[in-house]
């Protein structure tokens, strides 16, 4: 499969000529920055070192040591429920794919990361605010699936603002469904590492991204169950400046680290090294299985 | 105030006025039948006309009717009920309730959420909205359950997990990822049923089953109305628009395949007739956990997995 074209052109030098010469203005410290810096600085600000919520595209350009193999990109979003209000629901899909040039909230796929072979998700907030809708639930699934059958370890970028509402309770039964993808995953012995990135709340905090067994946030992230404004209006006063923070949350003990944006290749390098050995173990497993003459399904379902 | 209430007001009128007349017509020597039949006839043509059917805004308000019989409730009407306290590491949530029991005979493991009746109650119960520590119990109960192999049998009635700040600061979004997280590997019959309001996360923490039963007027959504209002248009006033759309009946659940069965309610909605609601709910859960006890544990996940796979699935 060639590499897709997003990424070859982020990774072709220079800069395509309709990137250029934009210029961005921070939204914390309110500087102007020239695009092509801020894309060379991960999409951190030069200034104050705002982190930039990131394109998928972006984020995975700057993952990946070669190519990415996308799965259940062909996935595409129905309307269930029929939804209208100020526009129809497939309206604000369309509005959407052409802004954020996505087809969904999360892209999945295979990679490798410093070396090491993993399958990646990647929220975007582009697109419906990172929601979790069918197709989300449905290719997080898929990825979860795929790593299990591949002995692969998963790493997710989590970016969501929970539930799709528009998808009503079909949306929300993909808690469910990723739930039970993580685990059948973890119960044979698949290594998971979360990125929870800005922001990271609702149905998607509640379901895979509090499910891994490494759970890394990065710096200055928002990170909860209820939004800020739920719980300002049910409780009927200003939270404190940090509330929510990744900061806050490692402060609490609720995370295992928090990592500036240009530190987070790295240290999942080192965190996908410790966890080799329980890949080998699964495919360990596997082989004994094979020996003894048990059946070991992984195995047989293996591409 | 309760929209059902508002309707029930004419209907609770004349039902006083027919017994009046009844207590009238025993203790005099007149006869009232005619009058008694015509205003029987005229509740009865009244009680088609207001809950014959009903909007999705009634329904909520239906879920939500002060009278309607509570997590308590049903767990008051079990044969047998021993109260398992609290997360073993911050504190014992009472809005949820749980702990081992027997249900037609039949040991388990039961867990409710509970609104609470009064205001005094509400307040102890938080309104039946749990914080992290009440998921903390569920979990625990759970591997309780699978570890002495005793189902689980679940009651739903939510209006969503505390959005407090005490329940952030304790990881709120952990804590019900991990319920759910527990929920999908026990391998145990585990039946849930929503008895009000499936608020959300917070109601499917506890819902992740083998079996989702609910009962005719309880609703389960995404988000509660007014919670999907203030988040889709910013103004949680919008919650009869929201309701409308977001397809929360037991009727859409069952077409969506997310609810298994409904069990009906008598005319007028489940507080007409609590203690024969509650019976019939518990009839309802007692023929689920038949059905699955026969079922060996890995076959049980298997077709758990397979259940909540298909739901929004690409794949036939």
């Amino acid at each position: 499969m060639p590499m897709p074209e997003w990424l070859r052109l982020r990774r072709a030098e220079p800069v395509p000529a309709d990137q250029a010469a934009q210029w961005t203005k921070c939204p914390k410290c309110g500087s102007m920055i020239y695009r092509p810096d801020l894309a060379a600085n991960a999409w951190v600000c030069t200034n104050c070192s705002h982190h930039f919520r990131m394109h998928a595209f972006d984020r995975i350009s700057m993952l990946v040591d070669a190519d990415f193999v996308e799965i259940g990109g062909e996935l595409l979003p129905g309307d269930p429920l029929g939804w209208t209000d100020k526009v129809p629901y497939p309206q604000k899909l369309q509005r959407d794919r052409e802004k954020s040039k996505l087809t969904e909230g999360v892209v999945c796929g295979f990679a490798s990361i410093g070396g090491t072979p993993v399958a990646l998700g990647v929220m975007d907030f582009n697109f419906r605010g990172g929601t979790m809708g069918t197709v989300v639930g449905e290719r997080i699934t898929q990825l979860f699936e795929s790593a299990r059958e591949r002995h692969l370890p998963c790493v997710v970028f989590t970016a969501s603002g929970g539930a799709r509402m528009e998808e009503g309770m079909l949306a929300l039964m993909q808690m469910a469904k990723t739930t039970l993808a993580v685990r059948r995953f973890h119960d044979d012995g698949g290594y998971y590492i979360s990125v929870l990135t800005d922001p990271t709340t609702g149905g998607v905090s509640a379901s895979f991204a509090f499910q891994a067994d490494v759970i890394m946030a990065e710096a200055r992230a928002a990170i909860g169950f209820a939004g800020r404004r739920v719980i300002e209006q049910t409780i009927r006063q200003k939270l404190p400046e940090n509330f929510q923070t990744a900061e806050f949350l490692l402060e609490k003990g609720a995370i295992d680290m928090v990592v500036e944006r240009s530190e987070v290749k790295g240290t999942l390098m080192r965190l996908l090294d410790y966890g080799s050995g329980a890949q080998r173990s699964a495919n360990g497993r596997v082989a004994v299985a094979r020996a003894i003459g048990a059946p070991a399904e992984p195995a047989e379902s293996r591409p | 105030m309760n929209a059902i209430v508002e309707r029930e007001k004419g209907l609770i009128e004349l039902e006083q006025r027919i017994t009046a007349l009844k207590t009238h017509a025993a203790q005099q020597p007149v006869d009232l039948t005619a009058e008694i039949r015509a205003l029987e006839t005229k509740y009865a043509e009244i009680q088609r006309e207001v809950f014959g059917t009903m909007t999705p805004w009634q329904r909520v308000n239906m879920a939500r009717h002060p009278k309607r019989p509570l997590g308590s409730d049903y767990i008051a009407a079990l044969d047998q009920f021993d109260e398992l306290h609290g997360d073993r590491h911050f504190r014992d949530d009472r809005a949820i309730v749980g702990g081992f029991a027997k249900l037609r005979g039949r040991r388990v493991i039961a867990i409710a959420q509970d609104k609470g009746r009064d205001t005094k109650e509400k307040v102890l119960r938080n309104f039946g909205m749990p914080s992290p520590e009440g998921y903390r119990k569920v979990i625990r109960l759970v591997q309780l359950a699978d570890h002495l192999g005793l189902p689980v049998v679940t009651f739903v009635d939510t209006s969503g997990a505390d959005p407090g700040i005490g329940s952030e600061e304790r990881a709120q979004a952990e804590a019900i990822a991990q319920s759910l997280y527990e929920l999908a590997d026990a391998g145990v019959p585990i039946v849930a049923t929503v008895i009000g309001e499936g608020g959300s996360g917070g109601a499917l923490a506890l819902a992740l089953a083998d079996r989702v039963l609910m009962l005719e007027h309880a609703v389960y959504s995404v988000a509660s109305p007014e919670g999907a209002a203030a988040i889709l248009w910013g103004d949680a006033g919008r919650a009869e628009e929201a309701a409308t759309r977001l397809k929360l009946t037991s009727d859409d659940l069952l077409r969506f395949g997310i609810a298994d069965e409904v069990i009906p309610e008598p005319l007028g909605g489940a507080h007409r007739d609590p203690a024969g609601v509650v019976a019939s709910v518990l009839t309802a859960v007692d023929a689920a956990l038949t059905a699955l006890s026969t079922i060996a544990p890995d076959e049980l996940r298997d077709r758990r997995y397979r259940k909540f796979r298909r739901i929004g699935s690409a794949a036939p």
